[in-house]
């Protein structure tokens, strides 16, 4: 998994001026959270699911061998096959390896965020395979070689003239050389491309949101069918998925699916929620003959027994990006990592590495809004809080702020230097600060050092009349 | 006869350093509700910087030093969520399970609360004689909310206020965008955040806007200030206890 996460800083700077993304951030900050509010309004069992969303998951977690073996098994009893692979390199060549065996020329994918991570796209196209994402979305970002900004509406970031132009460009080909710029004639317009490419692909790649163990199955949920389509019309089928997917049982993964797609879009339910187990049986009508399910380690099992494990908990709604006030005023792509977010700033650098990933735990204000709305109550915050702490004890953070924050400390058990201290800065703010116009008050225009970002665009009311530590004790004296 | 209840009131560092006003607009409210209060000289910083930049240790110093001023007193009442939610919610998980020690910090976790929640709550204060002629626009600081369910004592205390009315802001418990040292650390973000709620706060016209930690007060204060916008902000308790009359508002 590449990233970018080291150029964060300047990423969210560029994202906060670019005007062209505000219209499809506010779909995240302000439409889907009041579609989901909705949503949840009318099932008073919502807060009790997600409990129990969270027992089913610690369960199978504390017995994720157990449960992935069971889940092999029944996929080999209806004639599946399985592959595990420890890392992404590993995944791309068995799936590479099963698009040889079958002779494969096109491929036709639904949206994975897996095989985004272990970026499996130009792995088959380096082998001389034609990909197609089928997810609009993907579809979009395929095409202009991007990467997905939300790991539920990938290509939300872009507005309509973009996706036209995008169209207008890659079209041309299949002789659509007329400019189109309603959406619903885009959308018109990629359903009848992509529908010649489900017809002829040798294999269809999806992801997975469950695989239930007791049945060998897995369940996918869209809104756009082409899950079904990828599935069922080409002959091979493969499911790469990560291995903290598995469910112990379909009522264990109906009560996620519940809980995802009011979480994730504040629907009902999804327009597509279906399940597939094995090939073709004798007497099926349609299916492919080939069934196979890769699943992916890739830096899973490491957090297993740490204190990231609650994070395999996640089952990718989207929830936390939506409520997020640093994800909505940036959108995903600065955070230069195919998850983003709060779940993608505990997830990146697990699955990577604290050093590349260092900025994306340090990037949040602790509000917490993350874990409130979180299906499965993941306490994210907590989790960034540990990442710092990995930071902090791999000497990763520069050495000013450490400096600073050990100061801090030895103040914090000095009680008679630490009021010393802020009597000094209460007296050294002062000086800094000048009367405003109506002579009222006193404000700090411009601070010096780490203080500086905070006087770029702000001002700071300067304290009057020393600390209240002193004020207070002068007030005693005179009392007595 | 005095209440024999021994109430601290933890200040916290930026109500000592940046507002001490509200230190004392604290004192009166929790002495009309008839506690006799001590503010102990003692007390430093609850260790908060220190615990979210990943440094336990520090922390854990800071907690044992806050232990050592506040352990003797019956509850200890903080004009902050934020570093209310610290001792409360944090200073337990820095220490093992089934200790000596974590069992003093959750001992003092229970005895701690947040102003406003305290009068309202433990103290059943249902209304106050301070005056405010105007509208009140109340911003929910994320500590106060999430981590010690701050939401209708505020808005209801505030309501009792003779000539005062309130008017919601669009999305008040969202972030300011403060964040400790997340303000200076990213500022560009921390501005972007701060932005949308002092736009939030224009947009509604009130008189002032009004929260309860002084992290997010400077924040959203210093931005509209420095954006020319003529809306002042303050701390919940600076209303409450009748502080700013001799203000323009």
């Amino acid at each position: 998994m590449h990233i970018t996460s080291d150029k964060f800083k300047s990423l969210a700077h560029d994202a906060i001026h670019d005007d062209r993304l505000k219209n499809g951030l506010m779909i995240f900050e302000k439409f889907l959270p009041a579609f989901r509010e909705q949503v949840i309004g009318r099932l008073p069992e919502f807060e009790a699911m997600r409990d129990q969303a969270r027992d089913i998951k610690d369960h199978t977690l504390s017995h994720l061998d157990f449960y992935l073996a069971r889940f092999e098994e029944k996929v080999l009893a209806q004639g599946g096959i399985v592959h595990w692979a420890r890392t992404g390199d590993e995944a791309n060549e068995i799936i590479a390896e099963i698009c040889r065996g079958v002779d494969a020329k096109k491929v036709i994918k639904s949206k994975s965020m897996v095989t985004e991570e272990i970026e499996l796209n130009p792995k088959l196209e380096s082998e001389g395979l034609e990909v197609f994402e089928t997810d609009l979305g993907e579809y979009i970002i395929q095409l202009r070689d991007e990467k997905p900004s939300h790991i539920v509406g990938p290509a939300l970031h872009l507005n309509v003239d973009q996706v036209s132009d995008t169209f207008y460009e890659a079209h041309q080909k299949y002789g659509r050389t007329e400019r189109v710029v309603e959406k619903d004639a885009l959308v018109g317009e990629a359903r009848a491309v992509l529908r010649e490419h489900f017809k002829t692909a040798d294999v269809g790649i999806t992801g997975a949101n469950y695989l239930i163990a007791e049945s060998g199955t897995i369940g996918l949920v869209t809104n756009e069918g082409n899950a079904d389509l990828s599935a069922s019309l080409p002959n091979c089928h493969i499911v790469v998925t990560g291995i903290e997917k598995v469910v112990p049982t379909l009522d264990d993964a109906t009560l996620l699916m519940r809980l995802l797609v009011r979480s994730a879009t504040g629907q009902e339910a999804a327009n597509y929620m279906s399940f597939y187990t094995g090939p073709k049986r004798v007497g099926d009508a349609d299916g492919p003959e080939i069934f196979h399910v890769v699943l992916v380690d890739n830096g899973r099992s490491n957090m297993v027994g740490t204190e990231f494990q609650d994070m395999l908990r996640c089952i990718r709604c989207g929830a936390c990006l939506n409520h997020c006030p640093v994800f909505t005023s940036i959108g995903g792509q600065a955070y230069g990592s195919v998850y983003s977010g709060p779940m993608g700033s505990v997830l990146t650098p697990a699955l990577t590495s604290i050093t590349q990933a260092a900025h994306l735990p340090n990037a949040s204000t602790f509000c917490g809004r993350c874990e409130a709305v979180c299906p499965v109550r993941i306490p994210l915050p907590k989790m960034l809080r540990h990442w710092r702490e990995r930071e902090y004890e791999a000497h990763l953070i520069p050495r000013a702020a450490r400096w600073g924050v050990g100061l801090w400390a030895f103040l914090a058990k000095s009680p008679w230097l630490y009021r010393r201290a802020l009597s000094i800065a209460s007296f050294g703010l002062g000086l800094m600060s000048r009367e405003d116009r109506a002579g009222s008050a006193r404000w700090v225009k411009k601070l010096p050092l780490i203080g500086r970002g905070w006087t770029e665009r702000r001002d700071l009311a300067a304290p009057k009349g020393g600390t209240f530590l002193t004020q207070y004790a002068r007030q005693q004296k005179e009392r007595r | 006869m005095s209440d024999p209840t021994r109430v601290a009131l933890f200040a916290t560092c930026l109500v000592n350093l940046m507002r001490p006003r509200v230190g004392f607009a604290a004192l009166k409210l929790l002495e009309k509700a008839g506690f006799q209060v001590d503010v102990p000289i003692q007390q430093t910083c609850c260790g908060q910087p220190n615990f979210n930049s990943g440094d336990r240790e520090g922390a854990r110093s800071a907690a044992k030093q806050t232990l050592e001023v506040l352990r003797n007193y019956d509850y200890v009442v903080v004009p902050s969520g934020s570093c209310a939610g610290m001792i409360r919610k944090h200073y337990p998980t820095l220490f093992d399970e089934g200790t000596p020690e974590r069992k003093a910090f959750e001992t003092l976790s229970s005895r701690t609360h947040e102003l406003v929640s305290f009068l309202t709550d433990v103290a059943n204060v249902d209304q106050v004689t301070a005056k405010f002629d105007g509208v009140v626009t109340y911003h929910d600081s994320c500590a106060g909310l999430r981590e010690m369910g701050v939401k209708g004592q505020p808005r209801s205390l505030l309501s009792s206020m003779v000539g005062c009315s309130l008017k919601e802001m669009e999305d008040p418990e969202v972030c300011c965008g403060f964040g400790g040292t997340f303000c200076v650390k990213y500022p560009d973000l921390s501005n972007e955040m701060v932005r949308k709620k002092t736009d939030s706060i224009v947009a509604t016209d009130a008189d002032c806007v009004a929260m309860g930690d002084v992290g997010c007060l400077l924040n959203i204060e210093g931005k509209l200030h420095r954006d020319g916008k003529a809306v002042p902000a303050y701390h919940v308790a600076e209303l409450l206890a009748g502080m700013i009359k001799d203000e323009a508002s």
